[in-house]
């Protein structure tokens, strides 16, 4: 019986988030953690159009001006209305792979 | 930093090595710059010296560590305030309501257990966000929707503690949970409901079990650390209609309420709406109208409302498979055909599942299960401030009840001379009644913060003397939120503190939460 509802049963099983291997993927952590703001359109990109009125790329990922102590300094203390991000949330080593994909020169 | 109340700084050093010793020394985080971490980012209170910054942040990976923390916690007298995802930014983000209280976040604990798209429900842990459900079932092309609040980024398990709401048909969260696993201030390890059977084979399946039914004393609650969830979840729609229905004069949002209310309790409208006031948009003609020194006249108002389309309108959003949401239309169409003058269209529809693509142009792709910040682009872009929170009272679904509140709102921040708010719609967070989400600013500069919480202040005070309570509060504000509770001079508080000197006598969890002190600060 127990066997037979196993069967039945509908389940999945397993964890979520990005996995905690040796090298993150800053490009994952970036569209996990970044995006759903830093997407063309959305807030993130809205305010820094609004702030550098054109002088710049709004989308980050469009960037070739980004410093990795800036990113640092906002995911750890926000800027504006972005707010912050933890250590549970963003690993150091997470953010710092998120920094090198941010400021590589081709993304 | 702000120690614990009454314990010295060696004492709390002792807990903190003890703390160590269960989660492990870097995931106990008490340096100043980790500490930063856990302050609400659109804190009232920003850099004053009350400011919500906890002394410690301890990270859990699993329930027994769980339970071992709280035992230390007890020994020692340091209180912790549990965080989901701890986003929850407009109600307090992470940040405990009181100085001196550390945080548990329990963000590491993020297994999503289990997901059934025969029986619609999952079983999860706190650190899930709605975006990492949504990407499981996506990913595993499982037939079953989630209901996400606007932001996506926080959690199933912290959002539905907190009776937060969302905008499909499962839009009331706590409605729709099915067993808990608690973990009670003395570490203590409970499950609710049939979750209370071992080797339950339908934990997921009923809620009540056998007994006293204990569920609800856990949300928004301080009487223990809820570990796994299970919610109850929406088998994939194949349809979905947007209706609207205008009509032309003030006092019509009295049938449009009642009509709104008939179609809701029979199942015919489900999912979030709002009663749109026409007269309170943004148009360069209308801001010069309510700008006339005494105001606009309500013949005035009447007579603008005649020329630009109606006084008052509501979309009907209306789900199912697709026979369904034809015969429902046809439901709502005739019974709004009952209201003289009242102008009936499809604004929106859509055969379901929608390309996530599609669904992230919406404005709330949550509609659709889709879980976005998309609602950023609302709130954050019209207000002044670096951040927001909120107020949200709650008031009798009728439409007397809607002009009512808008007048007394209105008439309360005039009174205070507040320009500096947005007032959301009256909204159908919750079966039966409307929710009125008023949102001020919050900045980093003390002056403008304090003017902001004296208005949120005073709102919350004038509609708890009329009768409308919040249904939820901001961490900072919690203690004036409970004050309109006070029938049978304030009955309510002490049935909250009975239960919390019995279940918590040290007040170790989240002292202040609901506006429930522990004995020891009474």
């Amino acid at each position: 019986m127990k066997a037979l509802i196993g069967a039945l049963a509908v389940l999945t099983l397993l964890t979520s988030g990005i996995a905690n291997s040796a090298e993150p993927s800053g490009q994952a952590v970036y569209e996990k953690w970044c995006l759903p703001c830093h997407r063309a359109g959305q807030v993130g990109s809205v305010q820094l159009q609004q702030r550098y009125k054109g002088a710049i790329p709004a989308v980050l990922t469009e960037r070739t001006d980004l410093q990795p102590a800036l990113i640092s300094v906002l995911v750890r203390k926000g800027g504006q209305v972005m707010p912050i991000f933890r250590k549970t949330e963003i690993s150091d080593v997470e953010l710092e792979a998120l920094a090198t994909y941010l400021t590589k020169p081709t993304k | 930093m702000i120690l614990p109340p009454g314990v010295s700084q060696r004492r709390f050093t002792s807990a903190l090595r003890e703390f160590e010793q269960i989660v492990g020394k870097e995931w106990v985080f008490s340096s100043d710059e980790d500490l930063g971490t856990y302050r609400d980012a659109y804190s009232p209170y920003w850099d004053e010296k009350i400011d919500r910054i906890p002394p410690v942040a301890l990270c859990p990976a699993n329930v027994e560590q769980v339970r071992a923390v709280l035992k230390v916690a007890n020994l020692f007298k340091v209180p912790l305030w549990p965080v989901s995802t701890g986003k929850n930014l407009g109600y307090g983000g992470s940040a405990p309501a009181h100085p001196g209280t550390g945080v548990l976040d329990l963000k590491r604990m993020n297994r999503i257990l289990e997901v059934d798209d025969k029986n619609h429900y999952a079983l999860v842990e706190p650190g899930v966000s709605y975006f990492d459900l949504y990407r499981h079932i996506r990913d595993n092309k499982l037939k079953v929707w989630i209901d996400s609040p606007d932001p996506g980024w926080g959690s199933p398990m912290g959002n539905t503690l907190d009776r937060g709401v969302g905008r499909t048909p499962m839009q009331d969260h706590w409605s729709n949970v099915c067993g808990l696993e608690v973990v009670l201030p003395n570490g203590d390890l409970v499950r609710t409901g049939m979750g209370a059977i071992p080797n339950s084979k339908s934990w997921q399946h009923f809620k009540y079990g056998f007994g006293p039914y204990v569920d609800g004393i856990f949300s928004q609650s301080s009487y223990g650390v809820v570990t796994k969830m299970g919610v109850w979840l929406l088998p994939e729609p194949e349809a979905y209609l947007v209706g609207n229905v205008t009509v032309p004069k003030r006092d019509d949002v009295i049938p449009l309420v009642d009509m709104l209310s008939y179609l809701m309790n029979t199942g015919v409208v489900q999912g979030q709406t709002y009663i749109q006031n026409m007269l309170n948009g943004f148009a360069p003609d209308l801001l010069a109208l309510r700008a006339k020194p005494g105001g606009a006249s309500e013949a005035e108002l009447q007579a603008y409302a005649d020329t630009h389309g109606g006084y008052w309108s509501l979309a009907l959003p209306i789900y199912g498979t697709k026979e369904l949401v034809a015969a429902k239309w046809q439901v709502a169409q005739r019974k709004a055909a009952e209201i003289p003058g009242a102008r009936i269209e499809v604004q929106r529809s859509y055969d379901l599942p929608m390309p996530e693509e599609d669904a992230l142009k919406l404005d709330s792709p949550c509609e659709v299960s889709v879980p976005s910040l998309n609602i950023f682009n609302t709130v954050a872009m019209p207000m002044k401030g670096n951040g927001h929170m909120f107020a949200a009272p709650v008031i009798p679904m009728r439409g007397s009840a809607v002009i009512e509140s808008l007048d007394v709102m209105r008439k309360a921040m005039e009174d205070i001379g507040c320009r500096d708010y947005m007032a959301v719609p009256a909204s159908t967070f919750f079966a039966r009644s409307l929710t009125i989400l008023v949102i001020y600013p919050t900045y980093k500069d003390a002056e403008r913060n304090r003017k902001s919480r004296e208005a949120l202040k005073h709102m919350v005070k004038v509609c708890g003397e009329h009768g409308w309570g919040d249904y939820r509060a901001h961490a900072s504000f919690m203690s004036e939120a409970a004050e309109a509770y006070s029938f049978n001079n304030h009955a309510l508080r002490r049935l909250h503190e009975t239960l919390k000197d019995a279940l918590d006598p040290n007040g170790i969890i989240s002292p202040g939460k609901a506006g429930i002190r522990p004995r020891n600060e009474r």
